[in-house]
């Protein structure tokens, strides 16, 4: 607890983010906003409401229907002195930027022996569970951490969101944000006011327990509270959010697992090469002798992402959590 | 001066209306025909958008005023041609013959909305922006190298034409004289964002000269113009000739989609005027002065689609839910084993 009170409001996940990029375009004259529909419209979702008339054209910029080439263009735009932030519409479509994301973004910087840096961040609603056409579902964070390079963090609070996104805007390095936007405007939190910083590689205990270790990330983390309440009578159920995945506080990961002896990670991507595969081989790796049963993933299947009337199927449930936390314990 | 025209028709006089001249090649019933299938569109769509609001579909991309880009274009393919739609041509394919249940069910979120393109030569609805112009040339230039004289024609947005997938099909089309229709749905809008801040070229038409192609510039809300410039490139791909770009002008004057509130960017006068510029009810004032129809046949036919409409929603809300199994179905002809282990223990905790 901090000596002096910080003023707090309560906001949607969905503002606290809006809120970030307002606080942080007052802050920083260099960062500036750009993506499809960001400007007139303040953003598919609202995200960047109000940054056009706050802050002018110039700094909330419409780009053309270009993926690859509003991120490349961000690349450039460091090299020139700003830091931009960029907005995917939504997770899939995101998947035209990766050919940038993957042979510059994550590479200038070493490119250049260190010498210039590249602190863009790329922010994107992700994931399912909102009855949405194909390809408005999904979550592709793996894609992301998987490159070298490039820093991820997804919040599951509203103040996580606003620090998270903040310590983004302030790295030196690219970052990707992935808002769970199935809680854009059910997570409600206190979010502090002014400047608010959340560090990047820093885990979240959403709740402790003794028995057993929850592992999530984003809009998981809600389903593992749940969970663990269902579980209250028979097992006292810890929740591990990570907040970020890269860079990731295993020290946080590893000394709840060797606390609790028991994990299961959740995640709604697809299972295979999943995040939750890179926690189950580090707990492999570090804590096999404090484990008491085997680590395991609750994740969406190796499949497209269904239509909406089956996504229910696809989602990680509390059940299928509740499921899974019992089978450890039971092991 | 381009190595490649760019035919522009007079915009105004289309505006102003067409005098009531018969075009050529077109007889009595290919004009009622063309009518009928603006209506079976303008019908779905009006359906859904009420649909959507009485929650029996979800978000909707409406097309209201773009029928007759889309139905002028199928009326210029023949059966053996291949339609590549977008989101906003999502119920194209009822011009070749698929219920109205099977598009419901893809806004249903329902795997029934699942259709086989190669029944109808209708493509899969493609949500990505401009990714499907890749597939259709492609598509066109293996149909050429079997030596078929099928063409395709594929269908996007203005917005579309930014993203470098629309380039990079429209380059390859271009360089494999594939037998390609590239229609372009300029509505002026991608969303919130204006043409003006997609493009600085003066006219979508002209990014033809550059890919070396013939392109032709025409009113969207014109069903006969759309139709005669879809043919000329359809002439053109059969001859051997390679892609048309083909700029179909028109204006969104509805929101993008059911979730969208445009009060918040567009220009409130032009939408009014816009909308009085409908497509559906130009071309019935035509059909009217030209005496090929009267009142009584506008009403048949649009009870016709609305019967069609209502067995439509009527189908898809009887069909059962789907399965879980088929969360797992369909991305493999040979899938990998662990699927059935997940399927099986999806069952299990969900007792299913
Ligand atoms: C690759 C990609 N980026 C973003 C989107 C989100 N999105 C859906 S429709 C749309 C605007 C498309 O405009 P346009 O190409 O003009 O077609 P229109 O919607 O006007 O028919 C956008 C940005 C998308 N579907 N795909
Ligand atoms: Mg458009």
């Amino acid at each position: 607890m901090s000596a002096t009170a910080v003023a707090t409001r309560e906001l949607m996940l969905v503002e606290a983010v809006n809120d970030a990029l307002h606080v942080e375009l007052a802050r920083d004259p260099s960062v500036i906003v750009l993506g499809e529909d960001v400007g007139r419209l303040g953003g598919v979702f609202r995200a960047t409401a109000g940054l056009r008339e706050a802050f002018g054209e110039k700094r909330c910029i419409d780009t053309p229907l270009s993926e690859a080439g509003f991120l490349g263009a961000a690349v450039g735009l460091c090299m020139a002195g700003w830091r931009p932030v960029v907005e995917m519409q939504y997770d899939a479509f995101s998947y035209p930027c990766l050919d940038q994301l993957i042979t510059h973004v994550g590479r200038y910087r070493w490119r250049t022996g260190g010498r210039m840096g590249f602190p863009l961040v790329i922010r994107m609603p992700y994931g399912g569970g909102v009855r949405a056409p194909e390809l408005h579902d999904d979550s592709p964070e793996t894609y992301y951490v998987h490159t070298p390079g490039v820093k991820v963090a997804v919040p599951a609070t509203p103040a996580d969101a606003k620090g998270l996104l903040a310590a983004a805007i302030r790295d030196p390095d690219p970052v990707v944000l992935f808002e769970p936007k199935l809680v854009y405007r059910t997570a409600r939190g206190a979010v502090p006011e002014g400047e608010h910083v959340v560090e990047l590689g820093k885990a979240r205990r959403a709740r402790e327990g003794s028995d057993l270790t929850l592992v999530a990330w984003g809009a998981m983390v809600a389903v593992c509270e749940r969970a663990a309440d269902d579980l209250a009578a028979e097992a006292s159920v810890e929740v591990l959010d990570l907040r970020s995945l890269k860079p990731l506080d295993d020290e946080a990961l590893l000394a709840s697992v060797r606390r609790t002896g028991r994990c299961v990670v959740v995640q709604e991507a697809p299972r295979t090469c999943g995040f939750a595969s890179e926690i189950s081989a580090l707990l492999a790796e570090h804590a096999i002798l404090d484990l008491q049963g085997p680590v395991l993933r609750v994740t969406g299947y190796d499949v497209p992402y269904p239509y909406w009337q089956l996504e229910d199927w696809y989602m990680p449930s509390v059940e299928r959590v509740v499921d899974a936390v019992r089978r450890v314990l039971a092991f | 001066m381009s190595a490649v025209p760019v035919v522009e028709q007079d915009l105004e006089r289309v505006i102003a209306g067409r005098p009531a001249v018969r075009p050529a090649g077109l007889d009595d019933d290919a004009l009622l025909a063309l009518h009928r299938s603006l209506v079976r569109l303008r019908v779905y769509d009006e359906r859904s958008v009420v649909y959507h609001s009485q929650g029996r579909i979800g978000t909707y991309a409406i097309f209201r005023g773009h029928e007759a880009i889309q139905a002028g274009a199928v009326h210029a393919l023949e059966e053996r041609d291949w339609i590549f739609p977008s989101y906003r041509e999502s119920a194209i394919g009822l011009l070749r013959g698929l219920p109205a249940s099977t598009i419901l069910q893809w806004w249903r979120g329902h795997p029934s909305g699942w259709w086989n393109p190669e029944e109808v030569n209708v493509a899969s609805i493609c949500v990505p922006i401009a990714t499907h112009v890749p597939h259709a040339a492609g598509l066109a230039w293996g149909l050429a190298l079997k030596e078929s004289d099928a063409v395709a024609v594929a269908i996007f947005g203005d917005g579309a034409t930014s993203e470098g997938a629309f380039h990079e099909g429209a380059n390859l089309a271009a360089v494999f004289r594939a037998p390609l229709v590239l229609l372009c749905n300029n509505n002026q809008w991608a969303i919130s964002t204006p043409l003006r801040d997609q493009t600085a070229a003066e006219r979508l038409s002209d990014k033809a000269v550059g890919y070396g192609m013939p392109a032709i510039r025409v009113d969207g809300n014109d069903v006969l113009a759309v139709h005669d410039a879809v043919r000329r490139g359809v002439e053109h791909a059969r001859a051997g000739e390679g892609p048309t770009f083909v700029e179909a002008v028109t204006y969104r004057s509805f929101p993008h989609a059911t979730a969208d509130d445009p009060s918040i960017y567009v220009d409130r006068e032009r939408v009014e005027a816009e909308r009085g510029r409908d497509c559906v009810a130009a071309y019935e004032t035509y059909l009217r002065d030209l005496g090929v129809l009267d009142d009584e046949d506008v009403q048949t036919v649009r009870e016709e689609a609305l019967a069609e409409l209502r067995a439509g929603i009527q189908a898809a809300e009887d069909e059962a839910p789907g399965d879980p199994e088929l969360v797992f179905a369909h991305a493999y002809a040979d899938p990998p084993p662990d699927l059935a282990r997940d399927l099986e223990e999806l069952r299990r905790v969900h007792e299913r």
